[in-house]
């Protein structure tokens, strides 16, 4: 158990050093949300019926942009692997004693981290754009975990799907053909109330909704902090979930070496 | 003691017989050389010794652990270089130095010391704090191989070290190789499908075809063991006389091996100095044309070709 965490620790850290030396990809990680946010916030502000109880359309929209930035993120999540695996540095892991499953979690930890920064950024961006989080610290801390674990269903996923297709093209195929279809059965750009009723029924068991009701919940209602208990639970096991599918993609291809 | 042990493994991928019983022993402080084409059987040999692959049959093991048993304890003991670099292309050489250090249980200064030495011992001081990304491929190598150090391995395997390397640091990574096995108490398995390379390193060779070892021994044993020189004529035209020109040369006295290979026609005899002339004016009688003609004392090449019967370089390629 501590070998595990020893090693999970070092392999994120190599990870995020490794991003972090990419200047566009942390361009992007910064850009990307910013223009969601603010783009989506003033396209629909002129539209009351949008905001859901909240005072402004952009307050109602940022816990959702929010996560919709934390489960795109998680998506990609498999691309390192992939990249990983291309170049042999998997192989390399595995023969030296290496905990297997070190390297499937440090790929999900690190996509829960770089959502929880990014989670942070928004939220500071928000506030310059007068929303504020009305569940107080337990807000912050609900929308932070709400995003880092959505991350981490979707980066456990992402690996999964990695392991099996060991393809870039074939990754992003399939991040492309997930991610637009949950984003929008979910109520990150539009309430619940709002949608037709077959959407709405979908949605109530997308992860991503999951994650979004319940940071939304922080963030404009300040409450209804045993349902976002719920969701976070909800996305805690689904995490559990498909960090266990990746681990178990990867002793598929253990075996097919 | 043996230092590495495999005993009769077998292992098939779908519809191929990678592996067809393949056993051979190591000891402890060689230099031992896997020789054979591509697709021969030498890397799923390499695979299974350093635990990345288990055998569908057969046993092997490692400074004396058993690969399937017990996997952790071998990789503890092993450094593997494969055939395709493990180099973390992102991180900086030490940085990947680090990091395989820390994954065998190395920790603080002695860590850092050890990794100091290695890029020293390779060279690479001066690049040490530089992404991988942007070093050669010879660099690159040397990383590997330096990543494959750092723990002080018992038992080295290097897969293919120089594949894909120009001449001139194919020649480095030779000088390397040489002053590791002497320097270190290292045992290297080496795997390669340059016969020069392995004639060069190995002190000992297993030849590889098809799965299984068709021989095995020191290089200059092998070469001692097939009687006298090549001759090797090249006739000037594909005419389809090859087979007629082979008839010729294979009824000479002492001619023994004799192969067609498109247009050229491979023999061995006692002395190829004298043969020659002889060999020549038959032909030229016959009026089949030569456009050369070369003798050579036995070479690596010459041995994989007597115990297969195939000749080395075409099977690789076809591999």
């Amino acid at each position: 158990m501590r070998e595990l965490a020893r090693h999970t620790g070092w392999m994120v850290v190599r990870q995020s050093r490794n991003l972090m030396r990419e200047p566009i990809w942390i361009a992007m990680m910064v850009i990307q949300p910013l223009i969601w946010l603010l783009l989506y916030g003033q396209l629909f502000s002129r539209v009351p019926s949008l905001r859901g109880g909240a005072s402004s359309y952009v307050e109602f929209l940022t816990p959702g942009i929010v996560c919709m930035n934390a489960f795109f993120g998680g998506t990609w999540a498999g691309m390192a692997m992939i990249s990983d695996l291309d170049r042999h540095v998997v192989d390399r892991f595995l023969a030296a004693p290496a905990s297997r499953v070190a390297i499937v979690l440090s790929q999900v930890i690190r996509a829960g981290i770089t959502a929880i920064l990014q989670a942070l950024l928004l939220l500071a961006v928000g506030y310059a754009l007068g929303v504020r989080v009305h569940g107080g610290v337990a807000g912050w801390l609900v929308v932070l975990a709400a995003s880092s674990l959505l991350a981490m269903v979707f980066a456990g996923f992402s690996n999964g799907i990695a392991l099996l297709v060991r393809k870039e093209a074939s990754m992003i195929a399939t991040a492309n053909f997930v991610g637009l279809p949950l984003m929008f059965l979910s109520s990150i750009l539009l309430g619940t109330a709002l949608m037709p009723g077959w959407i709405g029924s979908i949605a109530r068991f997308n992860p991503v909704n999951w994650g979004v009701e319940a940071a939304r919940n922080a963030v404009v209602t300040g409450g209804a902090w045993w349902t976002s208990g719920q969701f976070l639970l909800f996305l805690l096991a689904a995490a559990a979930a498909t960090t266990a599918f990746a681990t178990w993609t990867f002793r598929a291809y253990q075996r097919s070496i | 003691m043996d230092a590495i042990v495999a005993e009769d493994l077998r292992k098939r991928y779908k519809s191929v017989e990678a592996l067809d019983g393949v056993s051979f022993a190591v000891r402890e402080g060689e230099v031992f050389g896997l020789l054979g084409p591509n697709g021969a059987g030498k890397s799923t040999s390499v695979r299974v010794l350093t635990t990345l692959t288990k055998p569908d049959s057969g046993r092997a093991s490692v400074a004396g652990e058993d690969v399937v048993a017990h996997p952790q304890r071998v990789r503890s003991a092993i450094g593997y270089v494969a055939q395709d670099s493990g180099v973390d292309w992102e991180a900086t050489g030490r940085e990947n130095l680090l990091l395989q250090g820390r994954i065998h249980g190395m920790r603080g200064p002695s860590l850092k010391a050890r990794v100091d030495e290695l890029l020293g011992l390779v060279g690479m001081e001066d690049a040490a704090d530089r992404v991988a990304r942007g070093y050669s491929g010879g660099m690159k190598r040397r990383l590997d191989i330096a990543i494959g150090l750092v723990h002080r391995p018992r038992v080295l395997f290097l897969d293919e070290p120089t594949t894909g390397l120009d001449p001139e640091a194919r020649a480095a990574l030779w000088v390397e190789v040489d002053r590791l096995a002497a320097e270190q108490q290292l045992t290297i398995l080496l795997t390669t499908h340059y016969l020069e390379e392995a004639d060069r390193l190995a002190e000992r060779v297993a030849i590889v075809s098809r799965g299984r070892i068709v021989v095995e021994g020191r290089p200059d044993e092998l070469k001692a063991g097939l009687r006298g020189d090549s001759v090797t004529v090249e006739l000037a035209e594909a005419s389809g006389r090859a087979d007629e020109a082979a008839a010729i040369v294979g009824a000479f006295e002492g001619a023994t091996e004799t192969a067609v290979e498109g247009a050229q026609l491979r023999t061995r005899v006692a002395n190829g100095a004298q043969a020659i002339p002889g060999i020549l004016s038959a032909l030229d009688a016959r009026g089949i044309p030569v456009a050369s003609v070369t003798t050579a004392r036995p070479s690596l090449d010459d041995v994989y070709l007597h115990y297969t019967g195939r000749d080395f370089s075409a099977e690789d390629a076809a591999g």
